[in-house]
């Protein structure tokens, strides 16, 4: 038992640093510029990242078990540790990194290990979301700034009204994120382990909580943990980044980005998709990091700016490139210590 | 904690409204009173000397309110200070517009009839820059799009003010008025830029009406 917690401490720690940087994603602006109390912020990501995760996040977990299925529980504490160092030192370099990235190149260097094909069709379904999940998260910032604009300008709110009105807006809006955040996250914490542990379905009377949304249920806690103990320090720098992004400009980022991870993690959106015969996206873990950047972008392009910011753009595709091979080198050379000197079936 | 559940921002509302309202009441009863003045109606300047005052204790227990009420309702931090800091900054205007009536009824200033239309068309632009900036805050609350269109209006009437300044200012120390004693041309120059501070005043509200629009947009 005691094993099986320090197997599982990788994945949980990833899942801190994840509830620690993300949770600013969503209620960076609000809480930053004091919009929304930063205990009211906590409790809401709570509740909603632990439901996301457990209701909605088996889609894009089964699409990293497609990527390269960890054949072992050391082999996943390693792949999970491998992904966590490489989102600490990318985050040292400042680059907007994700845990999905580090957690894809974690599970590509066990694939290397153990000779086991990296299935390139799954890889590069999750590559192509990586990069589109920013555009179509900036397309959608887009489009609601329109619709917002006209709202505004024709039903010509009193101004003290639609503050009233934000502030519950971005209450609303950030719960929806954190749900989104963690069904689509929750895949990067816990997804490695959730194919090898046999854990028994727990019968509630109304539904089934099965093996996995048990596990989903800590990763969620562990996440949870990350924004009590940590995300109010990131909150704030990132409120005092983007003061210059409007309070309704704030509701439209985090709605923006928000639906892009709903988007990318909901099974049940995906089915209703394909019954309309229309076309459907993959379920994968993207970054939310990289969602908010790609709204911000849509909302500053949609005003009327010219100056995209190239250097933010190529800090972005490095996030792409170099997080993956990162963890799966660390990952890579770790399942190798994993296996000869703590003696540890890794395959 | 109704107010976070209901948002009774509509007090709030009706009370800025009604502020702006004296505000707008304050700068209508100076050109008024000035115009008496000007034109030679004493009497009638004296009688209604007390309007002025009454406007601006009002509009002083308005502010009040309002400052206690922007701090007790759900509203964002942000356009919270700034509220606050155009309601504080607009309270001047009320109360430079009482402190010149009153000024001139203690001093009696005597206003040479060659002055008389000079005189009047400066109170008309001041006073008009006022009505500008209070039109340009109501709009802030209510069609934050029409922000600009006043602040240029407060800008017109403001430079147009200044401009009767320098004339009339020039007028006084010219040998136009020779036979005018060097006190009272200083006494009429002092008033002279007492009735165009209300345009300055307004011109810098409206340059924070302006910054705090341009924040608001989405």
């Amino acid at each position: 038992m005691i094993e099986v917690i320090i197997y599982l401490s990788s994945g949980l720690f990833l899942g801190w640093s994840l509830g620690a940087n993300d949770a600013a994603n969503i209620f960076g602006t609000a809480v930053g510029s004091r919009m929304l109390k930063f205990s009211t912020a906590a409790l809401i990501m709570t509740v909603f990242v632990i439901l996301g995760s457990v209701v909605s996040g088996a889609g894009a977990s089964n699409t990293l078990g497609a990527l390269g299925q960890v054949g072992t529980l050391p082999a996943a504490f390693v792949v999970a540790f491998a992904a966590a160092v490489a989102v600490s030192w990318m985050t040292k370099l400042s680059l907007p990194v994700s845990t999905s990235h580090s957690i894809v190149g974690g599970i590509i260097g066990w694939n290397l290990y153990s000779g086991f094909a990296t299935d390139l069709s799954v890889l590069r379904e999750i590559v192509g979301a990586w990069i589109f999940s920013p555009v179509l998260s900036a397309f959608f910032a887009v489009i609601l700034y329109f619709i917002f604009k006209k709202w505004l300008n024709n039903a010509k709110i009193h101004l003290l009204q639609l503050d009233f009105y934000t502030r519950w807006g971005l209450l609303i809006v950030g719960a929806f994120g954190a749900y989104s955040l963690g069904a689509n996250n929750i895949a990067n914490v816990m997804g490695v382990f959730t194919g090898i542990m046999n854990i028994p379905d727990y019968n509630l009377g109304i539904f089934t909580f099965s093996g996995a949304q048990q596990l989903f249920l800590l990763g969620g806690i562990a996440i949870s943990v990350g924004v009590v103990t940590y995300s109010k320090k990131v909150m704030l720098t990132v409120g005092s980044n983007i003061m210059d992004i409007s309070p309704v400009g704030a509701f439209i980022v985090v709605l923006a980005s928000s639906t892009t991870l709903f988007i990318f993690a909901s099974a049940s959106l995906k089915n209703f998709l394909i019954m309309l015969g229309l076309p459907s996206l993959p379920l994968v873990p993207v970054s939310s990091s990289q969602a908010v950047v790609g709204a911000v972008l849509g909302l500053g392009l949609a005003k009327g700016g010219r100056n995209i910011n190239f250097k933010l753009l190529g800090k972005i595709g490095a996030g792409w490139v170099l997080t993956p091979i990162t963890a799966a080198v660390i990952s890579f050379f770790l399942l190798f210590f994993m296996q000869n000197v703590f003696i540890r079936s890794v395959v | 904690m109704p107010h976070i559940l209901f948002g009774r921002s509509r007090e709030l509302e009706i009370e800025i409204t009604e502020y702006l309202d004296l505000v707008n009441r304050g700068a209508l009863t100076f050109k008024r009173d000035l115009k008496r003045y000007i034109q030679k109606d004493f009497n009638l300047f004296e009688e209604s000397l007390t309007d002025i005052k009454k406007i601006e204790n009002n509009a002083d227990e308005h502010q009040k309110d309002i400052k206690y009420k922007l701090y007790k309702y759900m509203l964002i931090p942000e356009s919270r200070a700034d509220v606050l800091n155009i309601i504080e900054e607009i309270d001047t205007i009320t109360d430079l517009a009482k402190e010149v009536i009153y000024e001139i009824s203690i001093e009696k200033p005597v206003i040479p009839e060659e002055l008389e239309s000079d005189f009047l068309e400066l109170v008309e632009n001041s006073s008009e820059a006022v009505d500008m900036l209070v039109k340009s805050v109501r709009a802030f609350f209510e069609e934050i799009s029409q922000v600009n269109d006043y602040v240029n209006k407060v800008h017109f009437y403001e430079h147009q003010a200044d401009k009767n300044e320098e004339r009339l200012k020039r007028k006084i120390f010219s040998d136009q008025c020779k036979e005018i004693d060097i006190a009272y041309k200083l006494q009429l120059r002092y008033f002279i830029e007492e009735i165009a501070a209300l345009s300055d005043q307004a011109e810098m509200v409206s340059e924070d009406v302006s910054v705090a629009a341009v924040k608001r947009r989405i």
